[in-house]
């Protein structure tokens, strides 16, 4: 195991009228993108209770990405400003706990997007794979790395 | 009938009934008697001018001339229109007119039907044409309300004017001075802001009411408020005043009316683009640098011209250039293209080809011919003649370096197929314009709660599956608004909309996902934290129980409430917390 090179394992929760479908799209137009992320759908953004997070990080993800509509266009009218709410605070809180800022990334891809989230998968797993694995959970991660 | 009185009167021996208060001249046509006249306009006041409408009055033994335009008939007057004494009073006029404004020409056609070869009277210029009869000095007070021309000095002075000579301030340029007048003495040149091709004619709106292209749906006029004069001196109403079926009303205002509807269909079109942003392209500064739309406009048979293609002086082009790609397939510009134009430009070619004799010259980029039969539109243009030059046109301009290319375009263009830089002279151009998403697209996407694409044209909800549909239930796309189509794609789409709305709205039941969200009332602590945070007032507090209940009607499913239940009380049906635990978990297994 350890000879290969590092994998970073990477979750996101995308709203289902946007981002999902914005990810759909750019595998639709056969756009290839780092295949680390591993989505959840959910119908809004303001649905990614700051538990699935924390959750994440537990079950040993190196990143997790929140990504819904553009501000204005969300389709619960204000759904991804509460995620912006609370990813604000969860990010401070994180830091406290020691998990570098970046590993948790808040995005907002359109359905029109697809090139848009080619380009943040690919980025998110670049940057997290600098950062290394995240050694929480009494080295969870490290086991399965 | 009217109710009013009935006046008995003779006129050339011949009896007639007519209303109190009709003139003279009114009667006389009820009879199909014609009087000579130059002043005389239905919708003016009658105002007794040029006098060439003089007639007899006889009462008892005694004879009077009276101007039958402004004479109201009376009981038992005995009229002669053609007697001696009428005749000679009007040979007078005309010949005293005739001596006024010699270049008149309808004083020249009533004096050669009456005979009258020269006038005895001195002429002073035999360029003038005004013959005072005073109609542009009504038109602009009666019926415009502007009053900004009127007669000035007297007797061998007088003429018409604007106060002191000077341009009017009063004026609002409508033009009616010189529309009404009968010897075209009036001229003007600017329009205001229209775009003038030939002379008098426009290719923008001609008058302030009318029907707004030939095809339209419904097939009535409206009234265009910026250009109509009521609306900018309160006067005029001509239009209301000669509708014999009273259709017209000035004082209708726009509402806002409210409508339940089940289903909507957005077909909200396209905006041309504005061929200006391409400076090098000379639109709106050269003359004969044309719009596909306006070019569209010029050869239709009820266009200014009757269909002709004519340059801005009059004559019949020798070579036309016709540029593809216009505002479409340009990064600077719209990147996408506007699938329209090949087509249409080929249309126009094709056109050309049948109306004119000029050597047509289509600049491409790539040709793109789509559809059903297009393909072999195009090898039919080829074989017609018309010379399509691969390459994009850099600058369109008039500045001469031969001698052919005097007062003429000179399209510059690098044929890519010859590998050359070429300057092609022609006498119009034809810029086939892009199409672009209406002006307010984005607002109509606010509205609707729906998304744009890159291109910024209305997002579908799955380009094969459901391209009707949008992410909103229950709102449709059809046409333009979507993306660049042409009629046959525009018309599938929009029956496929239709049926697609009509389905909803026949079933009369809406389909629901069931993923709303609800309230554990054992473990809802009563907070109220999410009767705040719903967006959709879904959520209320139940006093007497002490904890928060969901509507399900109103609940759309979001899950906002359920993410900041501090109990857990909230849940979302299918997005479970527990599932999404579960699911987290199940995505780390290897």
């Amino acid at each position: 195991m350890s000879h290969e090179a590092y994998e970073p394992k990477l979750v996101g929760f995308l709203c289902t009228w946007c981002s999902y479908t914005g990810a759909d799209l750019a595998g639709t137009s056969r756009m290839a993108y780092a295949p680390n992320m591993r989505i959840i759908r959910v119908m809004c953004s303001g649905r990614v209770d700051p538990q699935f997070v924390l959750k994440a990080f537990k079950e040993g993800a190196d990143g997790v990405l929140i990504s819904g509509c553009h501000p204005g266009d969300c389709h619960y009218q204000e759904g991804n400003y509460k995620a912006l709410r609370r990813h604000r605070l969860l990010s401070k809180m994180l830091e406290q706990f020691g998990i570098e800022k970046e590993r948790f990334r808040l995005e907002w891809v359109s359905a029109a997007e697809g090139a848009k989230f080619q380009q943040v998968c690919n980025e998110f797993t670049e940057e997290v794979r600098l950062l290394g694995p995240l050694n929480w959970n009494g080295g969870k991660n490290e086991r399965q790395a | 009938m009217s109710d009013e009185k009935q006046i008995k009167l003779t006129i050339n021996d011949k009896s007639v009934e007519v209303d109190e208060g009709t003139t003279i001249l009114q009667a006389a046509k009820a009879l199909d008697i014609e009087i000579p006249t130059l002043c005389y306009h239905p919708i003016l006041e009658p105002y007794a001018a040029c006098r060439v409408c003089v007639v007899e009055k006889k009462t008892g033994e005694k004879a009077e001339l009276v101007t039958s335009c402004n004479t109201k008939v009376k009981e038992g007057m005995v009229i002669h229109t053609d007697s001696d004494m009428a005749l000679r009073a009007r040979r007078m006029n005309i010949e005293l007119l005739m001596a006024q404004a010699p270049a008149a020409e309808p004083v020249q056609k009533i004096a050669k039907d009456m005979g009258i070869e020269r006038t005895r009277f001195e002429i002073k210029d035999p360029t003038e044409k005004c013959i005072l009869c005073g109609m542009c000095v009504r038109a602009c007070e009666q019926i415009v309300g502007a009053e900004a021309i009127s007669f000035v000095n007297r007797g061998k002075n007088r003429e018409v004017s604007p106060p002191f000579g000077e341009e009017s301030e009063a004026c609002i340029g409508c033009t009616a001075c010189a529309f009404i007048c009968p010897t075209d003495c009036i001229t003007f040149e600017d329009l205001k802001g229209r775009k003038i091709i030939h002379k008098e004619m426009t290719l923008g709106p001609s008058t302030a009411i009318r029907v707004p292209i030939r095809q339209a749906v419904p097939m009535v006029p409206f009234i265009d408020e910026e250009a109509c004069i009521h609306f900018k001196t309160g006067e005029c109403k001509v239009c209301e005043k000669l509708c014999a079926k009273e259709a017209i009303n000035h004082d209708m205002e726009d509402e806002e009316v409210e409508i339940d509807v089940g289903t909507i269909i957005l077909a909200s079109g396209y905006k041309e683009f504005d061929a200006s942003r391409i400076p090098a392209y000379g639109y709106g500064r050269l003359d004969n640098v044309l719009t596909g739309l306006e070019f569209e406009r010029l050869v239709n048979a009820s266009g200014p011209t009757g269909g002709k293609v004519l340059c801005a002086n009059g004559e019949e082009p020798k070579a036309v250039g016709i540029v593809h790609c216009v505002g479409s397939r340009d990064e600077h510009y719209n990147e996408y293209c506007s699938r329209v134009c090949c087509m249409y430009s080929l249309k126009f070619a094709h056109l050309l080809k049948e109306k004119t004799n000029a050597d047509i010259y289509d600049f491409y980029i790539d040709m793109r011919c789509f559809g059903k039969g297009y393909e072999e539109f195009y090898h039919r243009l080829l074989e017609e003649g018309t010379k399509f030059i691969r390459g994009r046109v850099s600058e369109i301009t008039d500045m001469a370096m031969t001698s052919e290319e005097e007062n003429r375009l000179i399209i510059r263009v690098e044929d890519t197929l010859v590998g050359a830089v070429r300057r092609i002279p022609v006498d119009m151009v034809i810029l086939a314009t892009g199409l672009e998403p209406s002006m307010d697209h984005n607002k109509i996407a606010k509205v609707f709660n729906i998304s744009c694409t890159q291109d910024t044209f209305f997002l579908e909800r799955h380009p094969k599956l459901a391209p009707a549909a949008t992410f909103t239930d229950g709102i449709f796309l059809a046409g333009t608004c979507q993306s660049p189509k042409d009629i046959p794609d525009t018309v599938a789409q929009a029956g496929a909309a239709a049926s697609e709305a009509l389905a909803l709205a026949d079933r009369g039941t809406f389909e629901l996902e069931p993923i709303t969200a609800e309230i554990d009332e054992e473990l809802c602590a009563g907070c109220q934290l999410c009767v705040n945070l719903c967006p959709f007032s879904a959520i209320t507090y139940n006093k007497e129980k002490g904890v928060s209940e969901i509507n399900d009607a109103l609940c759309k499913g979001c899950g906002t409430c359920v993410s900041a239940c501090p109990s857990g009380a909230s849940q979302q049906k299918h997005f479970r917390d527990q599932q999404i635990f579960a699911e987290i978990e199940g995505i780390f297994i290897d």
